[in-house]
């Protein structure tokens, strides 16, 4: 760190060597990858703490990119008409009578059944981690077994952001993440397709709740919903509502 | 008292409490038929008109006889017989749905037939107006211009122009024909549209002036042809839900604020406000509500092919005003106002501040209340998936129409107010049979909720849309 100002005073002085633009916009795209090539190497504790500074770093960019993104589209928006339109005497009252018909049904639920779920589908075949849970070799021999890749539909939520990909242990890929499931409701035999807001219950095992598998039996919580098909087949969440 | 049959003197009266003729005898075990042919006879009509007979409020449907033993009534005084014309023609029961019209974008959100149902109009939220030709049910034309959701549309009595207003505040003037924009955008509102509503025929058979209502809590009145704004109605502190030109010259506005209010058209001063509501007040009907939408078209005369009005402005004139007349009859208009406290109040706006009855018995809110054609009967479609009958003079409660299990959102009477069909969120329509209290037809066929029904004043055809952004039209 220099403590005077003799390096600007040169500068001012006798100017930029002639290269040092070039060598400079050089230098900057370099650090990208000392970066990461750093981040590969380290070992022991600074390792540990380097690893956790960089996740929150990244989950503050996510965060910021996020908001930038909503900004712009927002302004695309403005041309499009939102979707969902309702006729004028439907306007004043948007979603309020089913929030309160759900809130008082699962309050019934709750006092009744204190904790089961009376299902459609109450006997699930049970998975085992074989079959949803792929091993994914590593190392430079490929000889580390540790890390597993889920091989069912599975949710995340909404800012979901991953763990460092060198300590990961359960992989999600992208492609086997879905937002949105078809629920039917039993007595209309109306089918819409409603965002889902999480996991309530996979019937298999507990692991697989925290993961967010999707697999046919599972309880999802956009409306108290369970899923009536294998989603990994069918590449869509089929559900019925609970009433 | 005569050996074979009893007979009884009776005096025929017609519902204003006017006799007909002198008391005569008739045999006890008389049937309706014969007393309708005695009526025809009496009034000397040309063509011969079905009419209902009741006896103190009790409707005569076998004979005479059974009737007067039911009440008790005793056969030596003059028994007084009321008796009620009913429409000459008789509109047949939608059956299927002859064709499912695609080409909105998004939901259907308002649906409505010309005056003489010729033409068809519905507005969606992909801001489109689309009209449809109903020989060949087929697109006719689309109407862009809006720039939001187009919450509601209205027909000028006399056929040539629609309005539209869309969540944007703003209002569009279409021609059926071209489907193209006449006259400038209205805009002056702040915020969406709530209803449009054109001034009668009788009144002025140009159809120049219309009033709009909006969430800003303000009523204009638009000169059309200028492109303007004529007059600013403000008073109401919310919302103002709907809006209905009297044919007397007075506008009834009802509003979020719980509170009726009684306008003069002429100079836009208010001249009463209604209270009596404990909740929004959604819909408002005035009993010449049928007659003042179909102006100078009597369904009476519709034919197969639907035909525009013919003759010039006066003939037009003079037909609606007779029309209305007739409809009116010697008493006032008479209003009902639905709101969201479960309840409906009968009004007589033009007289006095007080409710003429308080209409209770539904456990959701009333969505829409609806005259039936000839103001005997008052509809009122309600969120606890049921639809009440109520009698259109007095207020009292008649029947309960339940089938629907989900909330049911609009309804629509046929011209000869003997049949009504009705729009729901579980996706289907219904059509009752009024005289029988029951259901006639289940129509389902809609993949989603239906937001908008209507029946053609001609009495041919049901147009219904909704969130599944098809339009389906209905036919016996």
């Amino acid at each position: 760190m220099p403590q005077n100002e003799h390096i600007e005073l040169h500068r001012k002085r006798h100017g930029y060597r002639l290269d040092h633009h070039e060598r400079k916009r050089k230098k900057e795209s370099r650090e990208v990858h000392e970066r990461s090539h750093k981040a590969r190497k380290m070992i022991g504790l600074k390792a540990k703490l380097y690893h956790k500074q960089r996740h929150a770093e990244k989950i503050q960019m996510k965060k910021t990119i996020k908001m930038h993104e909503q900004r712009k589209s927002k302004q695309k928006d403005d041309d499009k008409t939102p979707e969902g339109a309702v006729p004028a005497y439907l306007l004043d009252r948007e979603g309020q009578s089913r929030a309160k018909v759900l809130s008082n049904m699962i309050k019934q639920k709750r006092k009744e059944k204190a904790g089961k779920w009376e299902v459609p589908l109450p006997k699930v075949r049970a998975q085992g981690e074989t079959e949803v849970l792929k091993v994914i070799r590593t190392g430079k021999r490929q000889k580390k077994a540790w890390k597993r890749m889920v091989t069912k539909v599975c949710f995340v939520g909404d800012g979901f952001t991953r763990k460092p990909p060198k300590y990961e242990r359960f992989i999600r890929p992208m492609g086997l993440r879905f937002k949105k499931a078809h629920v039917t409701h039993p007595e209309l035999k109306a089918t819409f397709c409603l965002p889902i807001l999480g996991v309530k219950k996979n019937p298999s095992s507990s692991l697989y709740t925290t993961l967010g598998v999707i697999t046919k039996g599972t309880v999802i919580w956009g409306k108290y919903a369970q899923v009536t098909n294998n989603p990994e087949n069918d590449g869509c969440i089929n559900a019925v509502l609970l009433v | 008292m005569s050996v074979d049959v009893e007979r009884v003197l009776i005096q025929l009266q017609d519902e204003t409490g006017e006799v007909l003729g002198s008391p005569f005898d008739v045999p006890l075990d008389i049937s309706p038929d014969k007393l309708q042919l005695v009526c025809n006879a009496l009034l000397q009509k040309d063509e011969p008109v079905p009419y209902l007979f009741f006896v103190k409020d009790a409707e005569v449907v076998s004979s005479l006889g059974s009737c007067v033993q039911e009440l008790g009534l005793e056969t030596e005084q003059v028994l007084p017989v009321v008796y009620q014309p009913q429409a000459v023609f008789r509109v047949r029961a939608v059956a299927r749905c002859t064709s499912s019209l695609e080409g909105h974008t998004e939901a259907v959100i308002s649906v409505a037939f010309s005056p003489t149902g010729k033409y068809l109009a519905s507005g969606s939220g992909d801001t489109t107006v689309r009209f449809w030709d109903l020989s060949t049910e087929t697109p006719h034309h689309t109407a862009r211009g809006h720039t939001h959701w187009v919450l509601s549309i209205a027909w000028s009595p006399d056929g040539k122009k629609l309005a539209s207003g869309c969540k944007n505040s703003q209002i569009f003037l279409w021609d059926p024909i071209t489907g193209s924009q006449i006259g400038k955008t209205l805009t002056g509102h702040t915020k969406w549209i709530t209803w449009l509503c054109w001034e009668p025929l009788h009144l002025n058979p140009e159809c120049r002036y219309l009033a709009s209502t909006s969430k800003d809590c303000s009523i204009r009145i638009w000169d059309t042809v200028l492109g303007r704004c004529d007059k600013i109605l403000t008073g109401h502190t919310h919302s103002v839900t709907c809006v209905k030109w009297g044919g007397d010259g007075l506008l009834y506005t009802s509003s979020q604020d719980r509170t009726i209010k009684v306008w003069r058209a002429k100079d836009g001063v208010q001249c009463r406000t209604l209270q009596g509501h404990a909740h929004w007040v959604n819909t408002l009907a005035l009993s010449t509500d049928y007659v003042l939408r179909t102006g100078a078209f009597e369904p009476a005369t519709a034919t197969i092919n639907p035909q525009d009005l013919t003759g010039s402005l006066d003939e037009i004139k003079e037909k609606a005003l007779k029309r209305y007349n007739s409809v009116r009859g010697e008493g006032h208009e008479r209003l009902v106002s639905g709101s969201d406290d479960f309840t409906m109040f009968l009004w007589n706006p033009a007289e006095e501040k007080k409710p003429v009855a308080r209409l209770t018995g539904h456990q959701a809110l009333v969505n829409e209340v609806l005259f039936s054609p000839d103001t005997r009967l008052i509809a009122s479609a309600s969120f606890d998936k049921s639809i009440k009958i109520w009698d259109g003079k007095t207020g009292k409660y008649l029947n309960s129409l339940r089938g629907h299990v989900g909330p049911v959102y609009q309804v629509a009477w046929s011209a000869d107010s003997r049949l009504l069909v009705s729009g729901s969120s579980d996706s289907t329509l219904k059509v009752w049979d009024i005289k029988k209290g029951k259901l006639n037809a289940d129509l389902p066929g809609h993949a989603d909720e239906v937001f908008a029904v209507d029946w053609s004043p001609d009495g041919q055809r049901v147009a219904s849309g909704g969130k599944d952004k098809c339009l389906r039209i209905w036919r016996k």
